[in-house]
This record gives C-alpha cells, structure tokens and sequence, in this order.
C-alpha cells in the first residue's frame, strides 16, 4: 500500500532560522501519526506545512500518492481542526459545517444530506441553528470536528484541539476522537505538547525537539525504546529516571554501580545488555522500582532506599528519594508502608532498562 | 456606647458620601451648562429677528420667534455676488462625504485585513508608513496635491474632492480596521482557506460580518473629518462645488453693511446637523466599537 502521507527532507525557515530541519515521516492509510514535543519544536509549523497553509522551504510532500508540495490548502484533500476551533463567529452552527461546501459549490440537496449526517453522528443536532457565541468549549470543538468531517478528506489534521478544554472534558474528547478514527478508519495526524495523548491516541508517535525529529515509532517503542534522554525524559508521567551511574563488566551480565549520598552503592546486575562503557546513564521507569512483594523472584533486585518523599496519587503511591544525584520516583502501590525519613526495600526491575551514554545521550542498548 | 458611637461614625461618613456626591453633581450640572451656553445663544439668536437682536439681551430669550432667519440661510443668504443659501452648498457636502466615507471605510476595511491577516513581507514597514499618513499635516499636501488633481483632470470638481479626502482618510481607516483585525485569530484564515475560501471571499463572509462595530467608529470619524473640512474645501474647490463650511464661511464673512447674525447662527446650525445627526444615530455603537478590543475575550 502506498503512503497516505509522505514528507521527505522537508526543511522550513524564517529568514536565517531553521525551523525545520530534514524531516521525513510517512503514514500508512489509517494510521494516526502524533507530532508530539514541547512548545517551539515545531510541530505546529510541520502540520501548517502539510496544510499548505505555510509554504516550505526545501523537501517534498506527498499526499495519496500525489505531489502536493506547491499545492494550495484547500485543492489537497485535507480537512483541519484547529487549537482555537476557528468557527466562524457570524454565521450558526450549520453555515459553519457547509462553507466549505458552499465554497464548493456543492448543490444544496448533498449539502443538507451530508450535514444531516454529521450532525447525527456527532450528535450536535439540537445546536444546528446556533452561534458559536452560544455554545461550550465542548460544543464548539464538535462542531469544529463536524466541520473536518463532512469534507470526507484523504488526511484529517488536528492542531492541539483539547488544549482549550478542561482536564475532564479532555478526556471525554480524546476517547471519543479515538473512537471516531477506529470508526471511520481515516489517517490522522495530529499535534500535542501531552505526552498522554500522544500514548493513548496514536499508532505512531513522531517526537520533536528544536525542529529536528527525535524518534519515530510505535507509542510501545517509544516508551519503552527511547532513542534518547531527551525522549526518555519527555515521554512518560512521572518521567523516566535517569541515574548516573557506572557499568562493570561480570561474569554473569553487567554490574551497575549507583552511588548514594549515604550509604554504601547500590548495586544491580544486569544479564542482558553487555559491554557498555564505563560511564552510563541508566533510565529506569517509575513503575519498575516497586513494592518488593509484587513481583517475581526472578526480576527483582531489592535494594534498601532511604524515602524523601511520599506522593500518593490514589491508585498509585509515588516515593521520592535520591540515587546518583539525582531524584528518582518510584511507582509503590497505594497501601504501601514507604514512610518519609525511613528506609524502605524496593526491587528493581532491570528488563526494560535503558542506557545512555552521558556526552551524547543517545541509546546504548 | 461603642456601638452608639460607631453608628454615629457611619451616619457621619454617609452625610459625607451623600454632600460629596452633590457637589459633584452640581460641578457636572456647571459644566455642562457652560458647554451649552454657546448652543443656547446660537439656537435663540437663530429665532430672533434682527431688530430683537440690536436691541435685546444676548442670553435672553426670543420675544417673539420667527423662523425667518432659517429660510434665509437655507435658501436666500449671499454667499459673495450669488444669493442662494446654503442648500446648494449643503448638497454638494452630501455628495462629497457620502462617497468619499464609502469609499474611504471600505479600502481601510481591505488594507486592514490584509496588514492584519496576510501578513507579506514588508507589510509591517507599508502599515507605518500609512500610519505615518495620518500625522502630515494638510497643509503640506497642499501643493501637491493641487498638482495631481490638475494632471488627472479632476481639479476644482466633487470627484476631485472625493479622491482627496479617500487619499488623507486611509491611513486613519486602516489603522482602525487593522487593530480591529489584529485581534482575530488567525486560525479563522487558516480554516476559511482549508475551506476552500481565498481572499476575497474570506473578506466578504467572514470578516465584513464580524466588522460592524468598528464600520461604525470608522464612518462616525471620516463623516466627521469630511463634513467639517474647510481646507481642502477651499483649496480644491470652484464656484458651485464648494461645501458647505466654504459656504458658511463666505455667508458669515462677505456680507455687506447690517451683520446679520439670526442667519449666520442658523447656517452654522444646519451645518453642523449631519455630523450631529451621525453621532446621535450611531453614537452608541461608537463607544461599543472603541472598547470592542479590550472586552473580547
């Protein structure tokens, strides 16, 4: 199957600044791609390049097989829904859903019917005759979604479209927005500075920093695989830890030294990975520092830690303390016995473990 | 006893409240008949015939009323050797000001939008300097543009005064519509252009509609600005096309022998109606159209 969407060595810039730097990304029809990084990365400005609605300054863009690179927005056969949900304030509900096909020239008879139709399925029936005024921050993003919808494009994109709503209704959105793509079967693509809906929403995940992708991959890979710290760091709440800390080699695998401000080191082995340098830093997810009881003889390393700090989160308990410099979180379950001030056991689960090595940052395993 | 002494306190802050807020009601009350006192003069002495006024009081009321003095200025004052009023002349202002406001509002509502919303290289730098526009005195353009009118043929004509004032109210338009535009995201481009809108069609669907509050301040302010030019009125006009302050002007300074000063109180009223008409009408809508900015969320 060809790609739905394909951009190879796009560059963009302002003047003397690069805004962006070779992206190539491509999508399978039905695939929902999420452009995730902090504010500035540029995944913004990547979507506008897709639309067309910011010229580019170097590099291709396919979309459905064909080159659309100097294409004007509205003949690419994408529909957008935007952070602002940029309704047009003038006109109801239903003028707003039909101006592209009005623009179109669409004849009145396929315009009602198609209306009809998306406003069934995103159930905005009742609001139909409506001004944008009048509606909630919820309404108006469906609507602003009806709008997307009754293109029918080849390519939906999606500008930040639940940062203006509250946490609850967020979520409300976001698991319907999934149901819609699973529904609908369309390719999606889709900008986020929440690493959350990043993992819950996408089938592949395209992290950004500087204007410079990061790591492309499955959501699975990118938690489990970062391909840096800065991905490591980025994706995953609480963060990842990472430990400074120093890598022997043994005879049975890697023994991983990490020093304490009191207190003799902790030391792991590793069976998997070898020959790593000396100097490493290891990243370690939250929920792999546990309760000693909840796992498996074979996984676990238990190490004695002294506990800074207790967060509990309801179905989780956080326990801060301080390994190798450094603050690392560990995910305990909700009735743990970890005190603030005292020493407490926890196991180690070295299986998903990443190293990376300190000057560059990049994965070693 | 504290208590007693405490509500003594209170009913004595609130005399004070009560006195302060007199006097300033009485300092308004001042004020205000002050700003009416040349109105008042103007509209008794417009009522009264000429002997009433030789003999009378300034401030007093007309003994009797007559509305002589109006006909006249209406109809019958000289304006230099033609006796005709001010009608011709107040014409000749509605058909320079109406056009000249359209044309005016509607291409500082285009460069409005597009130094607001298609953001080119260089807009910035072309919005300064028509910003710029609105400082030059008019005295300056004078000569100028006494030049252009002459070589495109249109001096001395309604149409030659129109294009001036267009000239010299674009800046002032553009900056309105622009600020007024600046405060609309530009997602709602973005999404009208997804759309499949290009650039006029998203000016006539969406904008324009979103427009009339500040239309309102623009047309309250370029009617207000054109309707009491003098200046260009006299530089750029000839005998028949001159408006109607030039006429009010030439009424009050080139009569002959009695001043006759019931008319030249009436044709200043009826000269200054439109404008009062305009803000009477609309005036609501211009406070609106001012603060639109600041409230929008």
């Amino acid at each position: 199957m060809s790609p739905i969407l394909d951009i190879k060595n796009l560059y963009k810039s302002y003047g003397t600044t690069e805004i962006l730097k070779d992206i190539n990304v491509s999508i399978e029809p039905g695939d929902f791609l999420v452009l995730v990084g902090p504010s500035g990365c540029g995944k913004s400005t990547l979507l506008n390049c897709i639309a067309g609605l910011e010229p580019i300054t170097g590099g291709s863009i396919n979309i459905g097989g064909k080159d659309m690179t100097h294409v004007s927005p509205k003949d690419r056969d994408i529909a957008m829904v935007f952070q602002s949900y940029a309704l047009y304030p003038t006109m109801t509900v239903a003028k707003n859903i039909t101006f592209g096909m009005k623009v179109r020239g669409v004849d009145q008879a396929t315009q009602d019917r198609k209306l009809a139709q998306v406003a069934q399925q995103l159930q905005i029936e009742p609001l139909l005759n409506r001004r944008p005024g009048q509606l909630s921050g919820g309404q108006r993003q469906r609507v602003a979604m009806g709008r997307a919808l009754v293109r029918d494009p080849k390519l939906f994109l999606f500008d930040e479209p639940l940062s203006n709503l509250d946490a609850k209704l967020r979520v409300e959105m976001r698991t319907e927005i999934k149901s819609l793509h699973h529904n609908l079967g369309a390719s999606m693509v889709y900008v986020t500075h929440d690493q959350i809906e990043a993992m819950t929403l996408a089938t592949k995940i395209v992290v950004m920093k500087g204007g410079v992708i990061q790591q492309i991959g499955s959501p699975a890979e990118i938690y489990n695989r970062p391909a840096n710290l800065f991905v490591a760091d980025f994706m995953g709440s609480p963060a990842m830890n990472l430990i400074p800390a120093k890598a022997h080699r043994a005879d049975e695998g890697t023994r991983i030294e990490i020093t304490r401000k009191s207190g003799e080191p902790i030391v792991l082995t590793d069976t998997k990975n070898r020959d790593l340098p000396e100097d490493v830093i290891l990243g370690v997810r939250p929920e792999d520092i546990a309760d000693p009881d909840l796992r498996g003889a074979e996984a676990a390393q238990a190490a004695e830690c002294l506990i800074d700090m207790v967060e509990p989160a309801g179905a989780d308990t956080f326990a801060v303390m301080q390994l190798g410099g450094k603050h690392v979180t560990a995910r305990l379950h909700a009735e743990t016995t970890a005190k603030p001030g005292q020493p407490k056991r926890l196991s180690f689960d070295l299986g998903k473990v990443s190293y990376f090595a300190p000057e560059t940052g990049l994965r070693l395993n | 006893m504290t208590d007693i002494s405490m509500t003594s306190a209170q009913s004595q802050s609130q005399t004070g409240k009560i006195v302060l807020r007199w006097l300033l009601y009485i300092a308004l009350g001042l004020f205000a008949l002050f700003y009416l006192m040349p109105l008042f003069v103007m509209i008794t002495t417009s009522l009264k015939s000429l002997d009433e006024i030789r003999t009378g009081d300034l401030i007093a009321l007309p003994r009797e009323v007559t509305f002589d003095a109006w006909r006249t200025a209406w109809s019958g004052a000289c304006t230099g050797i033609q006796c005709e009023g001010v009608r011709p002349y107040f014409w000749n202002s509605i058909l320079i000001a109406i056009p000249a406001v359209a044309i005016s509002t509607l291409l500082g509502a285009m460069n409005g939008y597009v130094v607001a919303q298609w953001r080119f290289r260089g807009a910035n730098i072309i919005f300064s300097l028509m910003l710029f526009g609105c400082f030059i005195p008019f005295q300056v353009v004078l000569l100028p543009m006494a030049r252009t009118l002459g070589i495109m043929g249109i001096a001395g004509t309604i149409p030659g005064l129109i294009f001036v004032h267009v000239i010299y109210g674009l800046g002032f338009t553009t900056l309105f519509f622009r600020n007024y535009y600046v405060t609309i995201p530009a997602e709602l481009t973005k999404a009208a252009k997804v759309d499949g809108a290009g650039f006029f069609r998203i000016f006539w669907s969406i904008f324009l509609p979103l427009s009339l509050p500040i239309i309102v301040v623009t047309v309250i302010w370029q009617f207000t600005q054109i309707w009491n030019d003098f200046l260009f009125g006299v530089s750029f006009s000839q005998a028949g096309t001159q408006p109607v302050t030039v006429a009010l002007n030439n009424i009050v300074n080139s009569t002959t022998g009695v001043k006759e000063y019931n008319v030249d109180m009436a044709a200043a009223i009826i000269a200054a109606l439109p404008t009062l008409f305009v803000y009477v009408v609309a005036g609501k809508y211009f406070i609106r159209g001012l603060t639109a900015g600041s409230v929008k969320g």
